[in-house]
């Protein structure tokens, strides 16, 4: 098992438009856009949305194999939601067989869910490979900065996201080096059902678990020692400003969306 | 020689004072204090001198080291750093400003996903301008030579640059002292000499105090000043060349002497006159080049041997 090749909130470093928007105005945008994919009613406006996706992924350089990538653990889901909209959804049936009957609403809904996912994937895959694990954890921290007010624990949330993303790389590593302690021991990961493969992963995990107790301690001790105390009067090397970049962002996504709701007002095509 | 010497010593400033500092742990069961590790030991860190901090396992050379940065508190006696008592709560902060640690296993020390963000840590907590963190923070990468990797990841560096990373993020704190705790247990030859030029470059060229708890005699020997503890108390305390010339009682704790100073001590007993006080090898050659010499035999070959 190459567990080394899971990666997640891959990053791709770069100088583009889209890396340069300000992390927050990122984060806003996907949101909005998320928003937006479900607001579509007509087919035209599923075109303006994936156009939208199609010039950022351009401008971005991101590769568009990495698009396919992405896309592919999302498969079976796409496949299981249109299906089950293809079959339960009643209309004027164009198709039957036996008990299954397939109607014209429910081709159209579950090929609107399907390309609805894919695009949902496809967007906010975008903003995690064009925005570094930390610029990310700063804009969330920043964005759900007044919350503080309401004593919800902002400051702590941010600090353990980054916390966690430092030792994925490193528990990963100390769990290739246990599995690897353990088959040198005659242990067999490989071979037997489910729950054979399961109950063979407890004397992986427990000294994983151990360990990473272990490892808590001493980076608590650590923070401590470099005076750590909490969020407040903190300052952080890395400011967050907003430029003219980020209005033009926001600026081209309420283009979409306005164009999205004046084709919502045109009549059905299917 | 050694009246002027000790007359000097009390002189400069010692940046901190330990006085007869007695701790034990709590026992996680009982909740009560466990058998003291610390027994009334006395020591002085000298402003700008660079000590080893020597002693079997379980000597209490890592407690020590925890109360000069005001982690633990002694149970009796005092620990003063620049003026400022550990005991005094709402001074803990001044106190971790001015001494910073590096501890064993760089992995569990680094907080952020990026070098200079993680070098940056530190000067966040204590509030410093961002304009000023990011001086500091490329002053500091300098400094350990570290600054065409400030953009890397932790996990992409080997373990002599992570822990030289660990030692940027203290330094840009500007502390007076670096308490290293045997920062180069977990390396390879290679990062342990790295980590070690770095820590003798902070301490000559920056005049940062060091105490470096370390296994590794060689290590020891290049410092300015030697303390072997055992059981809680302050053994020995002197120059390397010292220190290291009682063998028998470095033998008594459990502790090594460098491979040429035991090499020279074993001729001396085999009846071969030689001087004691060798720790490094390139001494150690010339001073086997002399006595060979003397013996008519000459030295062939380049004039620097290893």
């Amino acid at each position: 098992m190459a567990l080394k090749d899971i990666t997640i909130g891959q990053y791709f470093p770069g100088h583009s438009f889209v890396h340069q928007v300000d992390p927050r105005m990122k984060i806003i945008i996907t949101f909005v856009y998320v928003v937006m994919l479900f607001m579509i009613d007509h087919p035209a406006g599923l075109l303006v949305g994936a156009l939208f996706l199609v010039v950022a992924y351009g401008v971005s350089g991101i590769p568009y194999k990495m698009i396919l990538k992405s896309l592919k653990p999302m498969v079976p889901i796409i496949l299981f939601t249109g299906i089950l909209n293809l079959f339960f959804i009643q209309g004027d049936t164009v198709f039957s067989l036996w008990i299954l009957r397939i109607s014209r609403q429910g081709i159209s809904t579950a090929v609107f869910m399907a390309v609805r996912i894919l695009l949902l994937i496809a967007g906010t895959s975008l903003l995690t490979y064009t925005s570094s694990p930390i610029a990310l954890t700063d804009a969330i921290e920043q964005l759900f900065g007044p919350l503080k007010k309401l004593h919800f624990p902002v400051h702590e949330l941010a600090m353990m996201m980054t916390i966690a993303l430092r030792f994925i790389p490193t528990l990963i590593e100390e769990t290739d080096k246990i599995m690897n302690a353990q088959k040198a021991r005659g242990a067999d990961m490989e071979s037997g059902g489910l729950m054979q493969r399961a109950k063979a992963l407890i004397p992986v995990l427990i000294p994983l678990f151990v360990s990473a107790f272990r490892r808590a301690d001493e980076l608590a001790l650590a923070m401590e020692c470099r005076c750590y105390r909490g969020g407040e009067g903190r300052t952080r090397m890395r400011q967050l400003h907003y430029s003219f970049r980020d209005g033009v962002a926001l600026g081209v996504l309420i283009c979409c969306m306005v164009g999205i709701l004046l084709l919502n007002r045109l009549p059905a095509v299917l | 020689m050694d009246h002027m010497e000790s007359q000097q010593q009390q002189q400069t400033v010692a940046i901190i004072r330990a006085t007869d500092v007695t701790f034990a742990y709590l026992d996680n069961e009982t909740e009560q204090k466990g058998i003291p590790v610390l027994e009334g030991l006395s020591l002085s860190i000298r402003k700008g001198e660079m000590v080893a901090l020597l002693g079997h396992n379980g000597c209490g050379k890592s407690t020590i080291a925890k109360h000069f940065n005001s982690i633990l508190i002694p149970d009796a006696g005092d620990v003063v750093v620049d003026g400022i008592n550990t005991k005094d709560e709402e001074r803990v902060f001044d106190v971790r400003r001015r001494v910073g640690m590096v501890f064993q296993n760089p992995d569990n020390q680094l907080v952020a996903t990026i070098v200079e963000e993680d070098v940056a840590f530190g000067l966040e907590n204590i509030g410093v301008e961002p304009k000023e963190i990011r001086r500091r923070v490329d002053d500091a990468l300098k400094a350990v030579g570290m600054y065409s990797f400030r953009e890397h990841s932790p996990h992409q560096l080997s373990g002599g640059q992570k822990q030289r990373i660990a030692i940027a993020g203290v330094i840009a704190m500007r502390p007076d002292v670096i308490v290293l705790d045997e920062p180069t247990a977990m390396l390879d030859p290679r990062g342990r000499r790295e980590v070690i030029s770095t820590v003798r470059k902070l301490n000559r060229e920056y005049g940062i105090t060091v105490v470096l708890i370390t296994h590794y005699m060689d290590e020891a020997a290049q410092c300015d000043r030697v303390v072997v503890m055992d059981g809680g108390k302050v053994l020995l305390d002197d120059t390397p060349r010292r220190v290291f010339s009682h063998v028998s009682v470095l033998k008594g704790v459990g502790l090594d002497v460098p491979q040429v100073t035991e090499l020279f001590d074993q001729l001396s007993r085999a009846g071969i006159n030689l001087p004691h006080d060798i720790i490094f090898e390139n001494e150690c050659a010339d001073a086997l080049a002399a006595l060979l010499e003397s013996a008519g035999i000459h030295r062939v070959g380049a004039e620097k041997g290893e």
